[in-house]
């Protein structure tokens, strides 16, 4: 069975998420990321930002919910049972905070088969509530057995 | 001004041992309850050792790795790519180590491994850090 890859450019509906003080330092505690402007609004305010900043990995907790339905989509037709993250690029611009509405695109950019598993690349493209970018994520996601 | 990092130089090293149940907190904080992270009798039905660490808490052990050349700040990070080479474990002792490739001006690329052991998770990570 080969891949489809009529999903090839196809792109989703944007995904929004409200950025919370809450949810960053959740996130910060997860990973270990002790720098107080992750955790403490004056010392954010203080080394230049609007508000609490959330660690640059905390993209992933936005674009995963604009990810989601690419993964789902049975034009896709990814097998999730069989599925493995094979590799992942971020490419970081305007840092989040506090109180930030970040809105997320995610589109399809390749879909191929080699050594009998398939290749599935999705990209995100994420922007604040100015129009700003926030984080570009290249997704590579591989299916074995396709 | 420009850095005085230069190719060859070690990233300072950082070690992290996720406890038992770090990939449930990692599961809330991210919205990834994949059950192959958080019930190890799951895992074992699909053919695994046993529960696996997040891929993307292994990726953001590196993120902060590489951080630590600018003092942790979270501006200091511009890009970030990693390729998933093996499964992570909990209780089991994270080594992140990275070598700096090139330093042109205040902009450091870096090549970075993630290992448990002789297990390395992340192979070929390369960071593009801004350090002031």
């Amino acid at each position: 069975m080969a891949v489809k890859t009529e999903g090839i450019g196809k792109q989703w509906d944007p995904a929004t998420y409200e950025v919370g003080a809450e949810k960053i330092r959740e996130f910060a505690n997860a990973i270990g990321a002790s720098n107080p402007v992750h955790l403490d609004h004056e010392a954010a305010k203080a080394a230049g930002f609007h508000d609490l900043v959330a660690p640059p990995m905390f993209c992933v907790v936005y674009s995963a919910r604009a990810m989601g339905p690419a993964i789902l989509d049975p034009e896709i037709g990814m097998n999730l049972a069989a599925m493995l993250h094979g590799s992942q690029e971020f490419e970081w611009e305007e840092p989040v905070c506090d109180g930030d509405v970040i809105s997320t695109t995610a589109s399809c950019l390749e879909i191929y088969e080699k050594d009998g598993k398939g290749f599935y690349v999705f990209e995100t493209i994420s922007t604040n509530q100015d129009g700003e970018q926030t984080v570009k994520g290249t997704w590579t996601n591989i299916v074995r057995g396709v | 001004m420009p850095t005085d990092l230069k190719s060859g130089d070690a990233v300072p090293e950082l070690r992290v041992t996720p406890d038992k149940y770090l990939p449930h907190r990692y599961a809330g904080a991210s919205g990834d309850f994949n059950p192959i992270h958080i019930d190890p009798e799951f895992a074992r039905q699909v053919g695994l050792p046993g529960n696996i660490l997040h891929g993307l808490w292994m990726m953001a052990q590196v993120a902060r790795a590489n951080a630590q050349l600018a003092d942790g700040d979270p501006r200091s990070l511009k890009r970030l790519s990693v390729q998933f080479r093996g499964m992570g474990f909990p209780e089991q002792e994270l080594v992140v180590s990275g070598t700096v490739k090139e330093a042109d001006g205040d902009r450091v690329l870096v090549d970075t491994v993630a290992a448990q052991g002789e297990n390395r998770v992340i192979r070929n990570a390369e960071a593009v850090v801004h350090v002031p």
